[in-house]
């Protein structure tokens, strides 16, 4: 199959892999993410795009669910509020709770709920992640808080580096064209605020993005799109905030 | 046991072990509906039909028609059957009301229940659960229509389901069923066959490691059929896995052109 498809034109380093291709028969590659070894050779164990990085083969995935790294900047919901804790939502198979000691206010016990309640979006960090999967999230950092108003998006969480884009290029783009304000989290919510129709513009652009994940030319045609949406486009550098 | 579905009431327990005379195949070894002793059904796999669900796969066998999707993996409920050290697979095999000839009493039933538990061990295996502690991953297979070899087609389709979910795993799992018709070794019955037929060995295998995630007997076979049975079934395994493959890079084709997929991470959320 895979060789069938590098005739198909896709270059060795960025070919769709499938469960159960073979990645590497010398036995001088490593097997990083998304692979597994068996008898001494590496095999795909997802759906992906095979990426030879120093040594190591890496399947780097399509598709699946988020799963927690600490580190990584989420947008949570609330779901649930205990006495000490808030139970997030993360878009991910775990709940994450978040205890009072990791929020930058100072919570009575059994206050929680005048600080933030169940549908509140709110922008923090994972923690810690233990072998069990239990996650732990934070706020206590610089620029982590409760969102307030605005709207948030799901996309697939294996795309966000595309909406991202090299050195933030992508999503700055959308900013400053759109005039919108946007919170990128790392499990694929996106949390948009600013002028409702802005909004929709900066939804489309980054659903086309989504569909488009893996063409060439992407942001270019981001900003052909934008370009013809925006019409009375806000001049650069007239960003407000 | 039987890899069909094709009829309503279970009149088979009698006709299988051979007091049927109907003849099925021919003298010159082509059966009812015109295939060879050791021909496929037309298979036509599709990955990706349901938007949705977190990854789905369409599977026609012949007359089969079947569907499966996946969710997950999701947090495990109800809660006592989440294992703290791995991921759990539930399958649900269901045949629609209107997939057999007579209508099917719907809801789940004792063979419902029994191909929904072997589908799930069989998944199980190929499935990395270890990576997933404590969560569920769901797979639902809907028969739409039956025409013997259901359960084969569903592990086929949910397989594909599977992969197209995201969710790792060692490999593809192809299934087919083999049988004894007329002291013949056919491969793929369909429903006359199999209703009317000696034996009846659905399998399932890993095509490239040659190991076995799903074999079920009913009816008689000499040993040296049994060993004829299980080389036909190999063979097959192997066509339909190229086909679960195919189906799958059809889907993800799309995707074929592109460039750098940025640098990972890179969590850009600074306000502009």
């Amino acid at each position: 199959m895979s060789e069938n498809m590098n005739k198909e034109g896709i270059g060795s380093s960025r070919e769709i892999v499938l469960p159960g291709d073979l990645l590497d028969a010398s036995g001088r590659m490593k097997a990083g993410s998304g692979t597994y070894v068996q008898e001494g050779r590496v095999y795909a164990a997802q759906v992906g795009i095979k990426s030879v990085k120093s040594n190591f083969v890496n399947v780097i995935p399509l598709g699946g669910r988020y799963i927690p790294t600490p580190g990584d900047s989420i947008i949570g919901k609330v779901v649930d509020i205990g006495p000490s804790n808030w139970l997030v939502d993360i878009n991910s198979p775990y709940p994450a709770p978040l205890h009072v000691n990791e929020v930058p206010w100072r919570v009575d016990f059994g206050d929680t709920a005048r600080f933030m309640n169940v549908g509140d979006t709110l922008l923090a960090k994972v923690l810690m992640v233990d072998e069990t999967k239990r996650v732990q999230v934070t706020m206590k950092e610089q620029g982590l808080r409760k969102l307030q108003g605005g709207q948030v998006m799901e996309i697939s969480y294996s795309k966000v580096p595309r909406v991202i884009g090299k050195g933030g290029s992508m999503i700055q783009m959308i900013k400053n064209m759109t005039n919108t304000r946007i919170f990128v989290g790392q499990n694929g919510r996106i949390w948009l605020d600013g002028d409702i129709e802005n909004i929709v513009f900066a939804i489309r652009a980054i659903k086309m993005i989504e569909e488009n994940a893996q063409t060439m030319h992407l942001t270019e045609r981001v900003k052909e799109y934008l370009e013809s949406v925006c019409k009375p486009a806000p001049a650069e550098g007239s960003e407000s905030r | 046991m039987q890899a069909s579905a094709g009829r309503g009431i279970r009149i088979k327990v009698m006709t299988m072990g051979g007091n049927s005379n109907m003849k099925l195949i021919s003298d010159d070894g082509i059966r009812v509906d015109g295939r060879k002793v050791d021909e496929l059904r037309p298979i036509r796999i599709e990955a990706g039909v349901l938007k949705r669900a977190d990854g789905s796969a369409y599977v026609e066998f012949g007359k089969n028609k079947v569907l499966a999707a996946v969710y997950g993996p999701r947090e495990c409920h109800p809660r006592h059957m989440q294992n703290p050290a791995k991921a759990i697979v539930q399958c649900k095999y269901n045949m629609i009301a209107f997939s057999v000839s007579d209508r099917k009493r719907p809801g789940p039933d004792r063979r419902s229940v029994e191909i929904s538990k072997i589908i799930s061990e069989a998944l199980e295996y190929v499935v990395f659960t270890e990576n997933f502690p404590r969560t569920s991953i769901d797979v639902y297979i809907e028969v739409l229509q039956a025409n013997a070899g259901t359960r084969c087609a569903g592990l086929t389709a949910a397989s594909v389901a599977l992969a197209d979910a995201g969710i790792p795993m060692k490999d593809l799992v192809p299934a087919v069923a083999v049988g004894k018709v007329n002291d013949q070794v056919v491969l793929d019955l369909q429903k006359e066959e199999d209703n009317f037929g000696q034996a009846d060995l659905p399998i399932a295998m890993i095509p490239r490691t040659g190991e076995v995630l799903l074999m079920q007997m009913d009816g008689h076979m000499t040993r040296a059929e049994f060993d004829r049975a299980l080389e036909m079934g190999v063979g097959a395994c192997k066509r339909i896995y190229d086909l679960q493959k195919e189906a799958l890079a059809r889907r993800y084709a799309v995707e074929k052109n592109e460039e750098e997929p940025a640098e990972e991470a890179a969590p850009a959320e600074q306000e502009g």
